[in-house]
């Protein structure tokens, strides 16, 4: 049974005719101990599926509009603010993009992760067990650390301590919703190194939030691409990399620029992110699409499965790249 | 040669720490710490580093929104770094800068006219309103933007759109250099490369040359010709971008490259985890202030400063050990 299943989620923002649906039919599944990456930019609605799984999204203004989502096999949407209460931190636990501003600056570090501790592992919270999930975590001299007040800790060291705290209570899975964006890269590289670590010694499955494709060579099992609320390719790591499939997918990896190849210009994707709410007709994606043909502007696209283990949301997704 | 468009020589910038009773200074935060470099007309700098390196602060120095302590700033072979008041303000003209957020940097009550018309008024360089008008129009254009935007506000445009029309605003003068600190890393993955293709093609029309300041080598490499990695307020390895990308000398710069996330699956490297973050540069380590996170330091690295040395023609890095 995977640990989390989510089946055409949708969320909206907002209620009847002025309703913004945010999240547009995702469907996720995820393994224990397996790494799934959910790529997107800005406005693709990856942090508020995120968020969905502990139903972190306040509602209102947000509505959970369809769908369902299925942690451990128990329905998260129709669960109770006890049961909620539980799984957050004790089933499924975060760390967010700025470590800074999601610490209590008031509260010493060892403070802040004992508290994670009484909430679920009551009979854990000694100052032992926090000692122990600081090393874990790598952070140097955690005797003085678990002292130190957050503004007295670097970004790397911050987002260390987050990953501590999140991992106190033992979870099943932790969600990152893009934990390294905020940081620079040779401490980036120690935070993804560190992560996979952890996987290996404990065991947790891992849902990695990243606009950076570059990420998702090194940890993931899976991908999956939203673009403007919708998922719009999912693969297999690795496959992705070597072989889009969607039109939005091959642009997004042409346009980063690689570092041991020279281009005389880089392969940029025309026009901007759509906005929630003026999302375009038809397939999302077409007015920026180097591929679109007339039909691609009236007809929605479905997600389709062409092969094993890979879904595309493009018809064409058969035709030669442009260029390529 | 080419006379350089701007010359940096031994620039120091250094911040006041306060302490203590009477609020008395005793330390200093040496941001820039002695450095020289130029930029040829035309010719686009690179200028990497983690964050707290000093670039910046450096970018800032180089168009004056910061005074340096000590060290000649030459543009146009005239020293700026002493001038002030109405000598610097009419110098202002040559240099421009294009900052990081494109949602802080533009004035959110006026309209897009009236920021780039603002650089126009000052300088007087349209006499009147129909010229005024017309330029403005032709800057848009310029940058890729509708001529009809300029009665809008910021808040109407994107975040791409709007870093264009900072480069519009920072075009209205016709400088011959502009700092670009940052100018892509907030925006999404895939307009970032509009913005860069946009930054070569104006250079290319203008004959522009740029100080990029970024942290994402991908990007810097991207554009540069030349480049410059700090780290601790000094240039660490300075060369041809290509040159220091391929065979970097500088350990911190091997690092800062296997750092770099690729999306290739199929040139996995052995990527260099640094151990530890960048010291204090309030305190610096003595020696080479890379010592204490680097994978192949020896005894004298920790006592001898490592200055700039040149390793091959026009390849310089400050480093005991690189060769």
């Amino acid at each position: 049974m995977p640990l989390l299943e989510i089946r055409n989620l949708q969320v909206e923002f907002g209620r009847g005719a002025h309703a913004l649906r945010a999240v547009d039919g995702v469907s996720l599944s995820l393994e224990p101990g397996k790494t799934l990456c959910l790529v997107g930019e800005s406005g693709s609605g990856k942090s508020v599926t995120a968020l969905s799984i502990a139903r972190l999204v306040a509602s209102p203004p947000a509505v959970y509009a369809g769908g369902e989502i299925l942690l451990e096999g128990r329905e998260v949407l129709k669960m109770t603010p006890a049961e909620l209460r539980e799984i957050r931190g004790g089933t499924v636990s975060y760390v967010f993009q700025e470590p800074g501003a999601s610490l209590n600056p008031v509260f010493r570090i060892g403070h802040q992760i004992k508290e994670a501790l009484k909430l679920h592992r009551p009979e854990a919270a000694t100052d032992a067990e926090v000692l122990r999930m600081l090393k874990l975590v790598g952070i140097p001299a955690p005797e003085s650390r678990i002292r130190s007040f957050p503004h007295e800790m670097s970004g790397g060291m911050q987002q260390r301590a987050m990953i501590a705290m999140a991992l106190a209570p033992q979870p099943k899975l932790l969600v990152a919703d893009e934990p390294t964006t905020a940081l620079d890269v040779t401490v980036q590289a120690q935070i993804i190194e560190l992560l996979g670590e952890l996987q290996e010694q404990l065991g947790m499955a891992i849902l990695l939030i990243t606009h950076n494709l570059g990420i998702v060579g090194d940890l993931a099992d899976h991908v999956a691409v939203m673009y403007a609320g919708q998922i719009v390719e999912a693969a297999p790591g690795l496959e992705l990399l070597r072989r889009p499939l969607h039109p939005y997918t091959q642009a997004l990896i042409k346009s980063v620029p690689a570092m041991d190849e020279e281009v005389e210009r880089l392969t940029a994707i025309p026009g901007t992110v759509p906005q929630l709410g003026a999302f375009p007709d038809g397939c999302r994606f077409h007015p920026r699409c180097a591929r679109a043909q007339p039909d691609c502007s009236q007809k929605a696209p479905d997600l389709i499965a062409p092969e094993l283990n890979r879904w595309v949301r493009c018809p064409l997704w058969q035709s030669p790249a442009v260029g390529a | 040669m080419l006379d350089p468009l701007l010359e940096v020589d031994s620039l120091k910038v250094q911040f006041p720490v306060d302490a203590g009773p009477f609020r008395r200074t005793k330390e200093f935060v040496r941001a820039v710490d002695g450095v020289s470099f130029n930029i040829a007309p035309g010719e686009t700098v690179g200028l990497v580093g983690e964050s707290g390196c000093g670039k910046t602060t450096l970018g800032r120095a180089v168009v004056r929104l910061v005074s340096p302590t000590s060290g000649r700033i030459l543009f146009e072979n005239a020293d700026i770094a002493k001038l002030g008041g109405h000598a610097l303000r009419a110098r202002r003209r040559g240099f421009q800068m294009i900052f990081q957020d494109p949602y802080g940097s533009l004035n959110p009550r006026f309209k897009v006219a009236d920021i780039i018309g603002e650089a126009l008024d000052i300088h007087k360089l349209t006499r009147t309103a129909a010229a005024r008008r017309d330029r403005i129009g032709a800057l848009l254009k310029d940058v890729g933007l509708d001529p009809l935007h300029a009665e809008r506000y910021p808040h109407e445009f994107s975040g791409g759109q709007r870093q264009r029309i900072g480069i519009a605003r920072a075009l209205a003068v016709d400088p011959k250099l502009i700092v670009c600190d940052e100018p892509v890393s907030a925006l999404d993955v895939s307009v970032q490369a509009q913005v860069v293709n946009l930054l070569q093609d104006l250079q290319k029309e203008h004959g522009l040359s740029y100080l990029f300041i970024a942290h994402d080598l991908a990007v810097v490499k991207q554009i540069s010709h030349r480049l410059l990695v700090m780290y601790l307020g000094k240039v660490v390895e300075m060369g041809l971008a290509k040159a220091v990308c391929r065979q970097p000398k500088h350990p911190y710069t091997q690092a800062l490259i296997s750092a770099v996330p690729v999306v290739d699956p199929a040139s996995k490297r052995n990527r260099i985890v640094l151990p530890g973050d960048v010291p204090s540069p309030i305190h610096p380590p003595p020696g080479c202030p890379f010592h204490p996170r680097c994978p192949v330091a020896e005894a004298r690295c920790k006592t001898e400063p490592a200055p700039l040395r040149e390793l091959a023609p026009g390849h310089f890095a400050a480093c005991h050990l690189a060769k």
